[in-house]
């Protein structure tokens, strides 16, 4: 077996055949002409006729890709209406009294030049467009017919680079996957592959010819851009089964996608997610969450060799906040300590870390680093919907001094006239026995709360999460820690704020049903456990309310 | 002659699909419909000049409209690029 590595340019899994495509880019040869006119009308014929393809193209993109993959040969049409692209080439058949394909080929080399020139990725990666419509032409001129693929059974199609008119042309029912040694995640061909749900690789290197690959099994993963030549039963059986996962995920996502989390009788709960990092964005947004519960902003820090600036965080806040254009996304400020230890924190040894210096201890004592932090997530509020939640609050006067420094934040921000969220909800995490039992007189100083049931498990029943050898202690089922949510719960809602779960809890399908009969608002979930998590709400209603209420503190 | 400034704020900046759209507003039109940036024009008929101007989210745009219906064509352009760009 062997392995090249690309880019993944649209998701998804196949094992096949590889069969190379070939260009046959011939050589365009200069010729004389004496009759300039009679060539210019040649051109004029090929550019109608190359013209009427695109537009026969276009209607069958529609059917297969829809609007918005099939607009790239209305482009194509105009680009090859263009008049500074049609005078160039008119003007080198008149001047130079040549023929149409050599002023054709010096054209389209010209422009896609001026465009690979350009320091933008979208906009090189448009010089593929203009050598796409530059072959039509000379194929036209050169009455040639387009060659499609032949193929008894579907394969890998491999190629040096597809063009976008190629990739369509292509028929559907004979390809597994799409393979290239060029190409940009931004082409053409990258977007129509992931509209049609065809798993493509790109970037797979000059290494990537026919002459060593040609007619070879292969196995692609179009997420992680891996492919692999010969692939031995493992790495076969590794990629089924995430095949079947992700036609699992497809088959939630057909059925649920847009739907919102709501029981049969109507009973609203958010399903949102859970990360640490902006890379898991994709998955946010490919697992359809309605917003982000939990956004661990600790990357910044474990990531870097010295404290963030508040720049670099701004940047990364703002990009998330953009991104989820709109949408919630709850950022939990710092939360260094216990099981997360940063070098140049300078943290000193403790004999407790779990109860010791962590999250919003560091943050109250060493208040430059949480001041510098505010100001970054507060200036990005400017750019979505952005929410701030404290963590590992235990007292009542935590939050309120929280809250004090949040204020001269927004004053400083107000002062120098820095844009931002005036109404940028402040919450808290539920994680600590204290706050779960003082959540009357918290919910009167925050505007949500979010269960952390990971820490609140522990600190509840005394058992250390880490520790393998106590797993039959560990019980997040626990009826202490059920109690101390549906307490938080009910605390939440008789101050008129929502009540959502981060921890891993809010994923255990199980629980589900108790979680709605206590009136949790929001279950944040890691992304792959969003949909599962909706197709289950959407399947219970509250007929069982009373008696799961009865029963949940029976003990087990 | 009219002319305005125009702030992009579409992400990608002026790419394929609004160009295409801009040149088939433009042709609408009688006046000649002028884009600058930085010193380097092109006119709003021209897809691939427009393209190659490289405009990008947050660059300021000076068009240019001159001719019989420059009333008509300058404000539909600038509804076209509060719409589109």
């Amino acid at each position: 077996m062997k392995s090249l590595q690309g880019s993944g340019a649209s998701g998804g899994v196949a094992i096949g055949t590889l069969k190379f495509y070939r260009h046959d880019r011939q050589l365009v040869s200069r010729r004389r002409v004496e009759d300039v006119q009679a060539e210019l009308e040649r051109f004029q014929t090929a550019q109608a006729a190359a013209i009427d393809q695109l537009g026969k193209l276009y209607e069958k993109a529609l059917t297969q890709v829809g609007e918005q993959g099939a607009q790239i040969f209305e482009i194509h049409q105009m680009m090859l209406e263009d008049d500074d692209y049609c005078d160039s080439i008119r003007s080198i058949i008149e001047r130079q009294s040549v023929n149409a394909e050599y002023a054709v080929a010096i054209t389209g080399e010209n422009f896609a030049k001026m465009f690979s020139d350009m320091d933008d990725d979208y906009m090189q990666g448009r010089a593929a467009d203009v050598k796409d419509i530059s072959e039509r032409l000379l194929r036209v001129l050169e009455g040639e017919q387009s060659d499609a693929i032949d193929a008894d059974q579907p394969v890998i199609v491999a190629a040096d680079d597809l063009a976008p008119s190629e990739t369509v042309q292509l028929d559907k029912s004979k390809i597994l996957a799409f393979a290239t040694a060029g190409g940009s995640v931004n082409s053409h061909t990258a977007i129509l592959a992931r509209t049609m749900g065809i798993p493509a690789i790109i970037g797979l290197g000059p290494e990537f010819q026919a002459e060593l690959y040609d007619g070879k099994t292969a196995a692609i993963d179009g997420a992680t851009g891996q492919l692999y030549i010969e692939p031995d039963k493992e790495t076969q059986a590794a990629l089924l089964e995430k095949q079947a996962k992700l036609a699992e995920r497809k088959r939630l996502l057909t059925q649920l996608k847009g739907l919102p989390g709501e029981t049969q009788d109507g009973q609203r709960i958010l399903t949102y997610a859970n990360i640490g990092n902006p890379s898991d964005l994709g998955a946010v947004l490919a697992n359809d969450a309605e917003g982000i519960g939990l956004f661990r902003s600790e990357f910044l820090y474990l990531e870097s060799q010295d404290y963030p600036s508040e720049n670099e965080q701004f940047q990364a806040y703002k990009s998330v906040a953009e991104t989820m254009a709109g949408k919630r996304v709850i950022f939990r400020t710092l939360d260094i300590g216990a099981d997360k230890q940063v070098d140049y924190f300078h943290l000193p040894k403790e004999e407790n870390p779990a109860m010791g210096m962590r999250a919003i201890r560091i943050c109250l004592t060493r208040q430059e680093i949480f001041h510098t932090q505010l100001r970054a997530l507060y200036r990005a509020s400017a750019y979505g919907r952005v929410a701030i939640m404290f963590p590992m609050i235990a007292s009542v006067w935590e939050i309120q001094e929280v809250k004090k420094i949040a204020a001269q934040v927004r004053a400083e921000l107000t002062a120098s006239g820095v844009p931002f969220d005036e109404h940028v909800e402040l919450g808290i995490m539920i994680e600590t026995p204290a706050a779960a039992v003082l959540s009357n007189q918290l919910a009167k100083e925050v505007d949500f709360f979010s269960i952390g049931t990971n820490d609140l498990t522990q600190y509840t029943t005394a058992v250390d999460r880490q520790n393998q050898d106590l797993g039959r202690f560990y019980d997040p089922h626990h009826p202490a820690v059920l109690e101390l949510i549906r307490l938080t719960v009910e605390n939440a809602h008789r101050n008129g704020i929502w009540a959502g779960i981060c921890g891993e809890l809010g994923a255990d399908l199980s629980l589900t049903e108790t979680f709605l009969a206590f009136g949790v608002d929001e279950l944040s979930v890691a992304p792959a456990s969003v949909l599962p998590l909706r197709e289950k709400i959407r399947s219970l209603n509250q007929s069982n309310r009373q008696a799961i209420l009865d029963r949940y503190l029976e003990v087990r | 002659m009219k002319q305005f400034t125009y702030v992009i704020t579409d992400p990608v900046g002026i790419h394929a699909r609004p160009a295409g759209l801009l040149v088939r507003t433009a042709k609408a039109y009688e006046s000649e419909i002028l884009f600058e940036k930085d010193g380097k024009s092109a006119g709003a008929t021209k897809l691939m000049a427009l393209m190659g101007l490289g405009v990008r989210c947050g660059d300021t745009v000076t068009v240019t409209v001159t001719g019989s219906d420059e009333e008509k064509a300058s404000a539909g352009i600038e509804q076209f690029l509060k719409d589109n760009l």
